[in-house]
Formats: structure tokens, sequence, C-alpha cells
């Protein structure tokens, strides 16, 4: 197939950036996005440019490496699919595709298409663990966990860090990212000590970043490639509500 | 010879000597452990265990890694589970089956008294998991669920839905971060180590390049930990991530750390096929599958009829029909050679004839897509997400494919290389799955590693050792950052006409034809050939566009596919000096007469520990005897 890329290319952090057209002529369907790009980049150093960059690692959809804004949706036009893991079948020949970073005033880009998520590392420094430190554990079967509960903790837990949930809500909240670790651990009865603390710390710490607040959209779930519920959000609020209600310290 | 190696396994019984050595070795006391500056590269279950836990020991740690966060590492992707010797399923497992398992499915190629430590903290780490908050599949009652992997014949896997690499690799980040915030580990993401820095013998830190502004640094400390994952890039298609380099342990070794068993190469049954020259990567479909999955091909050659029209009789279901005791459950490199066989006989599948089909039917009809889907789901949609074929309704198409390496930098008992200080741990260690690694144990010896051994045997190192002050402003440091500021500059002089992929793409294809599935000597000896011409054609021809103080993701590909034409090399020398074929080591020469690997303990019962001998000559051979004091080495038989 043959397609018409309109790409953002920004040299720098500082730097004021452009989208830039290329042409991306005999492209398989079976190639993923990411592949595409590939082909891409070799010819632009071919011709003596520079390449585009991106962000990606696993290919897999598992590291939460990758993410592009493609044709303004997150992680492109399928549903629960990382851009690793879109494949050009999706796209029709003739195509005209626009390829952009995540844009969110926490993510500042970097260059071209990548972008600094860090801050959604500094969330979890703020709560996102249960203090086990090594070597005091009790047998892993001493406390029984119904089989619900670590189920439902699992579908919170699959987050892979992306951030596309940030790139796609109108106020780029990270909500949807912070309330799926809050939920995995507070699901658990391992996590239920700090399950307090946890929430009131790491909802303030997403303000201190500079991410929006929260108005229940759900463009965030609607983008999330693990499908993330939006009811992980209900469930923190309620839970930092609660904090704020006894008076916990962070 | 050189290197003296000594593997310092404790005396005394086999199931006594962990806990003697705890015993026997040295501490460093609270206030002491502040004080020291432990360097920790990789942030996987290795490496972000060990700095973390490290870190709560009071240690003052740096972790550093090349992903824009530590929870990106690739162990993040390991999928089908964790094996531990809990015996939960009460169906005959110990700490002795597993260490047993581990020794056989390993062809006999490891220390025992390696694997049998790993066995004995394998129930440590589910403990330790379970309080972290790793949400490990449960049965209704509430206790923890297991499944099957290859080469056992017990259920000792833990797992998550297919996430259990991620959940794992969670819990160490979540760990990690904790320390961060508590200001005991300095964490450096997107930053690529580049080269150790030797001082009067010892390890004492590492010249690092910012992958964002391409600034060239030192980093000095007490000890190095090495926990850089492994080297499956080197064959440019594999299950690893695109990133997943050897540059960290190449560097090392140039260095002066020996390189073991480098040829030990893990050939993954189970993968994606490939589908054409622009592919990437290949994913891997998790072993897990075999438990429920069959594996077969049509008994005739070139039959394209669509497989459900194949009636049962004309289906050859080749690993029940060779191996009937442990089935589609055969280990990994038996599995891999028997796929290829039926493909080379021209019985493969799919277009281009390297496949071979696994099969869900007769699951689904004993126990209902349902029960398929809630074990497997998302396995089965990442496989449509890339194939376009419903594995509910057709079976998968699957082959080999190169997926870990069991060689890595040499290490004694502690964990540490022949460079005093340098330690290695994870899959870029060498050290406990000898020729050939079952299903389910590298995520444990990952974490064996990071949170129960390396956090100990540093103590022993710090406390046993007089290390003088040594600071980042020493000369050494200063003229390591000039060789690596320099090669920088190199890779972009040269401005030729080749991409580093396409390099890349070519060294890969060397590899896998020579140095994969199956060697020989004469193989061996073209791909030599054939890797320094193309060494050469990459000094003269690449072309790297772009600056130095930059992000740059063609100027750190190049230097790791640098690295790679320099191992591909020592892997191919390695192979062609073991004569025997032995788990994943597969020479054609040697095979029984039923097409198994034939070992040759008598010469070969040895670890074979390469070490760099300057640039331009042939590296020399160290060798570590192996000694077998508790199992009988037997040939391996799993039919
Ligand atoms: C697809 C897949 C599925 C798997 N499934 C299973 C399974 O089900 N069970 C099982 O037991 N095993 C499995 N494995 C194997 C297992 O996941 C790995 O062997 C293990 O996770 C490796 O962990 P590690 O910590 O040694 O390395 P990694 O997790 O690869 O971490 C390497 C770290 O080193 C860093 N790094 C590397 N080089 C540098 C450098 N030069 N400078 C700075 N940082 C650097 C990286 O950034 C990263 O943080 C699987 C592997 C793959 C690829
Ligand atoms: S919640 Fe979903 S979209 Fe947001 S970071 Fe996690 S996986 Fe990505
Ligand atoms: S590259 Fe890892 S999730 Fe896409």
């Amino acid at each position: 197939m043959n397609l018409t890329l309109h790409v953002w290319r920004q040299a720098g952090p500082e730097l004021s950036g452009k989208m830039v057209v290329y042409k991306a002529n005999d492209i398989s369907p079976d190639m993923s996005f990411l592949e595409m790009l590939d082909v891409v980049n070799e010819r632009l150093t071919d011709n003596g440019e520079v390449p585009i960059a991106f962000d990606h690692d696993c290919r897999e959809g598992i590291c939460g490496m990758c993410g592009l804004m493609i044709n303004g949706v997150a992680h492109g036009p399928m549903n629960g699919t990382a851009t690793c893991q879109l494949h050009m079948r999706s796209f029709k020949d003739g195509d005209t595709i626009y390829i952009e970073p995540w844009r969110a005033r926490a993510f500042p880009v970097i260059k071209d298409l990548t972008v600094d998520r860090s801050a959604l590392d500094r969330i979890i420094q703020a709560g996102g663990f249960i203090s086990a430190p090594t070597g005091g554990a009790q047998d892993a079967n001493a406390i029984l966990v119904p089989k619900e509960s670590v189920d439902n903790a699992m579908d919170a837990a699959a987050c892979i860090g992306c951030g596309a949930c940030v790139a796609a809500c109108p106020n780029a909240s990270a909500s949807l990212f912070t309330a799926a670790k809050v939920s995995h651990l507070g699901l658990l009865p391992q996590g239920q000590p700090e399950r307090y603390r946890r929430a009131l710390a790491m909802v303030e710490q997403m303000d201190l970043e500079k991410f929006g607040s929260c108005t229940l959209h759900g463009e965030c779930q609607e983008a999330c490639p693990k499908e993330i519920s939006i009811d992980t959000i209900t469930r923190m609020n309620h839970d930092y509500i609660r904090a704020r209600l006894i008076g916990t310290r962070p | 010879m050189s290197i003296q190696l000594d593997s310092r396994i404790p005396s005394g019984p086999l199931a006594q000597k962990w806990d003697r050595h705890r015993f026997e070795m040295k501490l460093v006391n609270p206030a002491n452990k502040r004080k020291n500056t432990i360097i920790v590269v990789g942030s996987g279950l290795a490496g972000g265990a060990a700095a973390a836990t490290m870190s709560e020991l009071g240690y003052n740690v740096k972790c550093f890694c090349f992903q824009d966060s530590p929870r990106r590492a690739h162990s993040i992707a390991a999928q089908g589970g964790i094996n531990a010797a809990k015996n939960y399923q009460n169906d005959g497992d110990s700490v002795y089956r597993l260490f047993y398992d581990t020794i056989k499915g390993g062809d006999f190629r490891s220390r025992e008294a390696n694997v049998y430590r790993l066995a004995e903290l394998s129930v440590n780490i589910i403990d330790q998991c379970v309080a972290q908050g790793v949400p490990f599949a449960r049965e209704y009652g509430g206790l923890l669920a297991n499944r099957s992997f290859g080469g056992a014949q017990v259920s000792r896997t833990f797992y998550a839905r297919g996430q259990t690499g991620q959940q794992l690799l969670l819990g160490a980040y979540q760990a990690l971060e904790r320390q961060i915030a508590r200001g005991g580990v300095k964490m450096f993401p997107r930053t690529e180590m580049l080269d150790l820095v030797v001082i009067d013998g010892k390890a004492r830190g590492i010249v690092t390049r910012n992958l964002v502004t391409g600034a060239v640094e030192s980093h000095a400390g007490e000890a190095v930990v090495l926990a850089t994952g492994g080297y499956g890039n080197v064959f440019y298609l594999s299950t690893n991530a695109q990133g997943s380099n050897a540059t960290a342990i190449w560097r090392a070794y140039k260095r002066g750390a020996a390189f073991a068993n480098p040829c030990f190469t893990q050939i993954h049954p189970t993968c994606i096929p490939v589908s054409g020259e622009y592919q990437s990567k290949l994913t891997l479909m998790s072993e897990s599958l075999r438990n429920d999955g069959r594996v077969w091909v049509p008994k005739k050659a070139g039959d394209k009829r669509d497989p459900r029209q194949i009636p049962e009789n004309e289906r050859d279901y080749f690993l029940e029909r060779k191996y009937p005791s442990f089935g589609n459950l055969a280990p990994r490199d038996i599995a891999s050679r028997a796929a290829k066989e039926v493909c080379d006989e021209g019985r493969g599948v799919g277009e281009t004839g390297l496949g071979v089909y696994l099969d869900f039917a007769d699951a689904i009809k004993r126990l209902g897509r349902d029960a398929i889907k809630e074990r497997y789901g998302n396995l089965f949609e990442m496989y449509e997400r890339i194939t376009n074929e419903n594995p509910y309704e057709a079976p998968m198409r699957i082959y080999p494919a190169v997926h870990y390496t069991m060689g890595g930098l040499w290490v004694d008992y502690n964990l540490m290389s022949t460079i005093d200080g340098l330690h290695v741990t994870g899959e870029a260690n060498f050290s406990d799955h000898g020729a050939n690694r079952l299903g389910a144990s590298a995520l444990m010896q990952g974490l064996a590693d990071g949170y129960f051994i390396i956090p100990n045997t540093i103590g022993d190192y710090l406390g046993s050792h007089k290390l003088q002050k040594v600071d980042a402003s020493h000369d050494a440091f200063r003229s390591v950052e000039n060789e690596v500021s320099e090669r920088t500059k190199r890779f972009l002089s040269i401005r030729g006409t080749r991409t580093v992929a396409s390099f890349h793409r070519e060294l890969g294809k060397i590899m896998w034809d020579y140095c994969g599935m199956t060697r020989n000597e004469a193989g061996l000896k073209l791909a030599l050939e054939k890797i320094s011409a193309l060494r050469t054609a990459f000094w003269h021809g690449l072309n790297v566009t772009g600056s130095d103080v930059e992000l740059n993701q063609a100027l750190e590909k190049a230097g790791r596919v640098a690295d790679f034409l320099e191992l591909g090399e020592l892997m191919c020398i390695d192979a062609l000096h073991r004569s025997e074929s032995c788990g994943g080591h597969f020479r054609e020469e040697s095979q029984t007469a039923d097409g198994e690997a034939l070992r040759d303990d008598e010469n070969f019962a040895y670890v074979a520990a390469w070490e760099f001998a300057g640039e331009g000559h042939s590296p020399t051979l160290n060798k570590e005897p192996l000694a077998f004091e508790n199992v009988k080495l037997t040939q391996r038989s799993y039919e």
C-alpha cells in the first residue's frame, strides 16, 4: 500500500516543531505500525536525513514504551491495542495518516514523537507500593485471597504505564493510571494497611505534576490499550475522600 | 590460561551449602553500608530487585536503565510463569526435585551448588512477591493456583494470567520506586552504560551516555552489578525487546571478565512464524499453551489442505509420538528441533512451510471455550492481532525462535565475575541453566539473584576487601570517557551507505543459519569468515545521520550492533570448539541413533570461560570442570 504521513518533527525539547509530510510507499498490510515507521526511517537515513525518533521497546504491547497519536487517537484506531501491536491492515491504500506525540503539560516533548513521562514514575514513588522489605514475608498461602478480588486486582494491575489515558483526556489527567494502581493494591488484603495513605499521596502527587483534574469524560478508558475500567477512578476517589475524612497523612 | 576460575563453592552437603555460606560470609555494619555506593546496571527482575533490596539494607545505590522508566525492562514481557518448589499441589514436588529437573533440563552443564540454591530460594520468592501484592492466579478457595511447564511432571508454576513477568517486575519496580523516594536509590533512566572502569584490578565504576543529551558521564562506586539481560538480539530476530543488547557485558569482557558458554542459546518452540523481510521481532506464544494445545503437522509432505479438513489419521502429533511420557510438554530444545525436523521433511505448514500447528480444538471440546479463554485469552488475542487469524477457530501456526541466552559472564558462587567487585546477575550471567533452560526458571533466577543472593554476597565482598577511596575524578575515568566519546564519534564519521539495521539483519541471518538450532563444523567456519567480512564492511560502510549531542536512536543501535558483531564471532568460536551436543547446542556430528543430542562427558563436562586476549587475537579458553556429586549423569530422555 502507499500512504501519506504527516509526522510531528521537533529537534529538541526547547525547539519549536512542525508537521512534515512523508510518502510511505510499498507498505505491506502485515507490517506493524512501528515496522512501517522503521521502513520510513531506513529510507530517510539512506537519503542522508535524520530519522524520526519514537519510543518503543518490547513491540508486543506490554512494556508501555510506545505511544503515538494516530489521526488524533491515542494508540490509533484499534481498541485495546498499543501502537506496536497495531498493524497496517487497519489502514487502506492511499490513506493519509497524522502522527503526533502524546500532548500534555506533564509530558514535555524530548524529540519528535518522544516525550518525558517520568511524572508517572513519581506518582508511583509517592505511594504506589506495598511496604514489604525483602525477607520478612510469611508463607504465600497464609492469607487466603478470594479469586474474585485477585481477578479484579489483576484487571487493574494490567496497566502498562503508557500514558495514553493522559494523552486522550481533554484535561490531560492521569487519573486512570493512578486509579489503576490504587485499585490493584487496594483490592488485596496485603494492600490494606497503607490503602488510604496511598490514595491520598498518589492523588496529591498527580496534582503536583501538573496533570489536569478528572471530569469523568471517559476518553481515557476508550484509549487504554489494556482496557482499564473507569470504575477504578470511582474507587480511587472513594479512598481519597475517606483518607481526607479520617485525617490520613501522606 | 591466565584467569583463575575459582567457583568458591562452599564445602559441606549440598542442602547445607547456602546456609553455611550465609553464616560464614562477612557482614558490613549498618553505619558503614551507607558509605558504600553500589552501581546496579539494569532494572529488570535481577537489577530492580537487587537495587531495591540493597537500598533497604542501607547501601547507597545507583541504578541505570536505557528505557525511560525502570518498569519497562524486558522482564516485563515474560508471560507464562515462575517455578517454585512449594509442593502446594501435593504432587510429589520438593526442592530436590526442582533441583534435579533443572540440572537435567540443562543437560548436565551447570553447577550443582548454584542450582540447588536456586531451587531452595524459589519458595521465598513466591512469599516475597505475594507480600508485595503480586496478583498470582488463585483457586476459588483463595489458595494459589499452579500450572505445568515443560520438562517437569509436577505442577509448580505460579502465574498471573499471561503476564507473570509484568506483575513480578511491577512488584520489584514498586519496591524500587519506594527506595528512590526514600533517597536510597538514585535512578538513571535513558542512560546507557558504555564501559566499565577497572582500577587496581577492581571494578570501580562505569561510564555512561545520557541518551537524551548525549553527555558522557562517570559513576564511581565500591562495587558494580551488571543485570543487563540476555543477548539473543545478536540473531536480529528474537523474542527480546528492540533495545536488548550485550554492550554492558561485552565491554566488561573486554576489560577482563570471562564470558562463559557464549554459544548456549535457547530457541523457543512456540513463536509466531516470520511473515516478511521487514519483520523487526518475533513474538512468543507462552509455553503454557502446551498444557492444552497439541502440536502436529500433516503426515504427508506438501499437504496444503485447510488444517480442519485434515482427518485425524492423516495428522502426525510428533511430540506425543516421539516423547510419550512428556508429550507436548517436552523441553524447549527438544521440541524446537523436532519442529525443525518435520519442516525440513517438507511437512511444515503456512505459506513459508516454516511452521507447525498448535491446536486447541480438543481442549475446547473437553473444557469449553470459556475455560480456554480464561487461561489463555490474552495470548489468543495477541495472536489474532498479529496474524489476523482466530485461534479458537483454526489451529495456531508456530515456529521456533531465539528466546534466551544461557551463556553470559562467568560468575562464582557469589555471583562475582573474574574481575573483583564486578558482579553479574540474571540472564546476563551464565550460572544456573547449563545448556538449556527449563520454562519458568529465568524469572526464578532473576529474583533469587536480586532479592536473596547478591544483597548477601555483596556484603561479603565489601567486608573482606580493603578498598581505597576512589571517585569519578580519578584519571582512569577520564581515559575511559575519552575512549567512549571517540568510539561514538567514529560511528558518525564513517558516512557510508548502509543503515545499522541492514548490518544487524545480515549478522542475524548468518547466526541463525550457522549457529542456530543445529550447528556443524563447516558451517561454523564459514560463519566466522562471513562475520569477519561483515565487521569490516560495517566499519567502512555504516551510515548514521544526526549528531551525538541529542537523542539519536540509530547511534545507540550502532554501538550495540558493533558489539554484536564481535560477540557473534565468539559464539561461533565456542560452538565450534564444543564438538559435543548438549541441550540447545546441537552439533550435527554428535547425535544418538534416533537423532537426539549426544553429550561427550569425558571431554566436555566443563564450563568454557573465554578470556579476551586483545584486538586481533583469538580469545583464550579457560575451563571450569563440573563436578557432579549428587546426580548421576545420564543420557537425557523424555520418552
Ligand atoms: C517474551 C519472553 C517471555 C518470557 N517468559 C518467561 C517465563 O514465562 N518464565 C520465565 O521464567 N522466563 C521467561 N522469560 C525469560 C525472562 O523473562 C528473562 O530471562 C528475565 O526476565 C531477564 O531478566 P533480567 O533482569 O536479567 O534482564 P532484563 O529484564 O532484560 O533487564 C535488563 C535491564 O538492563 C538494562 N540495560 C541493558 N543494557 C544496558 C546498558 N548498556 N546500560 C544501561 N542499562 C542497560 C535494561 O534497561 C533493563 O533495565 C521470557 C523472556 C521473553 C523475552
Ligand atoms: S491506564 Fe491504560 S492508558 Fe493509562 S497508562 Fe495504564 S495502560 Fe496506559
Ligand atoms: S513497544 Fe512495548 S508496549 Fe509497545
